[in-house]
């Protein structure tokens, strides 16, 4: 079939040929069914099931925006996982952000071995996190801890940290792990903004008298900023939704410091029972998530204007 | 004016060893684990960084031969093959529609596929539990075939967009106008040219599933029909220092796979997750 070909590429108001429309639907089709029915379905049903007091094998009954009330208002642990997010989200991410900037600072800087060293720091975000938490699991284990015997025998501390069981510890545990696990990213999208910054700009800074470190607050931070932005909005959603880090090392422990919103859905949901609380609680999720994809979308359309 | 001396060299090089120690550690403290006998594991009166008294496969043979690792090992490879290759071809075609084609409501499609991109799966496993429920394939293979390309299909799709887009549009075009219709240049043309892209959507989207916990964790819970991570997490864990020594051996059989294509792919891998992750 002829196609009816545009010689001017689509200036002005243009209609789609009939057929090329045709054939996009086509070809999208199993896609949108897919998130139509996994993705959007699922997202009402759990909207619908958090306004019920529904458990496994019960239906429920409407009872409002009770779970929601009852979990800001009653609800002590679900407080205390909104707080343990905060600390987790702003602390993790922060560090991440910092670290990764370092790092890609030092890789940029490099004359030689930087592809081996660069793969080299990607292997955390590699292995799947399910995987190498187990080898943080017993990194923190309270009777044979490697990382207090490194710490007491160079006499850092004088006695073993209780990693695990000590509220403080166990949140900054799951803090030093989720670093580790995505200070690469952070690392690499960096040094791929660092990358793109002209070397001119440098040299005409250093012919007006100005060294590495104004150079650094006046180009490289100003000129990174976009991609900084990008990253540190959608590590903000991944870390929020953070599952296995907790679930592995803590369950939530001690005393309910480090559950997570999704660690705590699972518990009051899967082995607790109660799903329309469960539904109410991951749903806390949702602002942010749609406050982060506002704005990643904003800047992603903005990159894309510009270049 | 340069003053890049071999001393400044050595600093950046310096500087990034805590990165590089703290990044492997974990690794290295995984593989020695593995390979140390029950009553080294537990001696923490020598110095733990090193093997001193001999290295066994103990823990590697108990792993593989005495335990459902092997099962699961299986049970992964399927679900993670089959997710894949699915998501692999809904995506592609979905991605050369958005990337390609002009109709109306593409730029809203574009968008929708980037915002479920951002979604997490823990917040749809609750009602999602519901859904596989209510399908009877609660506890099956099946229950992780159908949801996982609910995160592979998305960004699967969003990575194929940017790759689709740095094919010279000229080539299809000639194609056409050599007689070819659009399904034909497509097929004949673009694809071909895509398969690097196609390929490295594959390599991710098997990682992604070959890790992916929350799902595994709740839609399947009888212990043969588990994943090997989870089957890993919960079956192998008992709190009991003896354990560890299996656990380390089976979490670092299981990365194998995955440390595996990435050494083979590195540089693919590094370019692939900037622009998929990131940019458009």
């Amino acid at each position: 079939m002829g196609m009816t070909s545009q010689k001017q590429p689509s200036a002005g108001a243009w209609r789609p040929a009939a057929s090329e429309e045709r054939l996009a639907y086509c070809l999208l089709a199993p896609a949108v069914l897919l998130l139509l029915l996994l993705i959007a379905y699922p997202f009402v049903a759990s909207v619908y099931m958090s306004l019920t007091d529904r458990r496994i094998a019960m239906p429920g009954r409407f009872v409002g925006l009770r779970n929601f009330t009852e979990l800001v208002l009653e609800d002590e642990i679900f407080r205390q996982t909104i707080w343990n997010s905060i600390l987790y989200v702003v602390g993790a991410v922060g560090l991440k952000a910092v670290s990764g900037l370092a790092a890609a600072l030092l890789l940029h800087a490099m004359t030689r071995g930087r592809p081996l060293f660069q793969a080299l720091l990607m292997l955390p975000w590699v292995v799947p996190a399910s995987l190498s938490v187990l080898a943080w699991w017993w990194m923190f284990d309270p009777m044979s801890s490697v990382i207090n015997w490194v710490l007491v025998s160079s006499g850092v501390v004088g006695r073993p940290i209780r990693w695990l069981s000590d509220p403080f510890w166990a949140r900054s545990a799951i803090v030093i792990t989720n670093v580790w696990r995505g200070l690469p990213f952070f690392a690499l999208c960096f040094l791929a903004g660092l990358v793109s910054i002209p070397r001119e700009y440098y040299e005409a800074a250093e012919t007006d008298g100005a060294g590495p470190v104004a150079g650094f607050w006046h180009i490289t931070l100003p000129l990174l900023r976009p991609m900084l932005g990008i990253v540190v909005l959608y590590s903000i959603v991944m870390t929020i939704a953070d599952f296995e880090i907790v679930f592995l090392l803590t369950r939530g422990g001690p005393r309910n410091s480090t559950h997570l919103l999704g660690t705590l859905a699972f518990h009051v949901g899967l082995s607790g029972g109660r799903l329309g609380e469960a539904a109410a609680i991951s749903l806390f999720i949702f602002p942010v998530l749609a406050v982060v994809a506002y704005f990643m979308l904003r800047a992603v359309r903005h990159g894309t204007e510009v270049g | 004016m340069r003053r890049s001396g071999a001393g400044k060299r050595c600093l950046v090089y310096a500087g990034f060893l805590p990165f590089l120690v703290f990044a492997l550690f974990p690794f290295y403290w995984m593989a020695i684990t593995s390979l140390k006998g029950n009553q080294e594991i537990s001696d923490l009166q020598q110095i733990p960084l090193l093997i001193q008294k001999g290295a066994t496969l103990a823990h590697y043979r108990y792993v593989l031969w005495e335990t459902l690792f092997p099962r699961w090992m299986m049970n992964s490879l399927i679900v993670s093959g089959t997710a894949t290759l699915a998501s692999a071809c809904v995506s592609t075609l979905a991605a050369y529609a958005l990337a390609r084609l002009r109709f109306r409501g593409s730029q809203f499609f574009g968008m929708a596929i980037f915002v479920t991109y951002l979604v997490p799966p823990v917040l749809l496993f609750i009602p999602l539990s519901r859904v596989v429920a209510f399908l009877r394939i609660s506890d099956s293979p099946w229950a992780l075939i159908l949801t996982y390309p609910t995160f592979l299909v998305p960004f699967c799709t969003w990575l194929l967009m940017g790759y689709f887009r740095t094919i010279p549009r000229e080539m299809e075009e000639s194609a056409m106008v050599d007689g070819a219709n659009r399904v034909q240049a497509m097929v004949r043309i673009v694809l071909p040219l895509a398969a690097p892209g196609v390929l490295t959507a594959i390599m991710f989207a098997f990682t992604i599933s070959w890790g992916h916990f929350i799902y595994a964790l709740a839609f399947v819970s009888s212990n043969p029909k588990k994943m090997v991570n989870i089957g890993l997490a919960t079956e192998l864990i008992r709190g009991d220092v003896f354990y560890w020594g299996s656990l380390m051996a089976g979490a670092l059989l299981t990365s194998l796979p995955i440390v595996a294509v990435y050494g083979f792919f590195a540089k693919r891998f590094v370019s692939g997750l900037t622009a998929g992750a990131v940019k458009a």
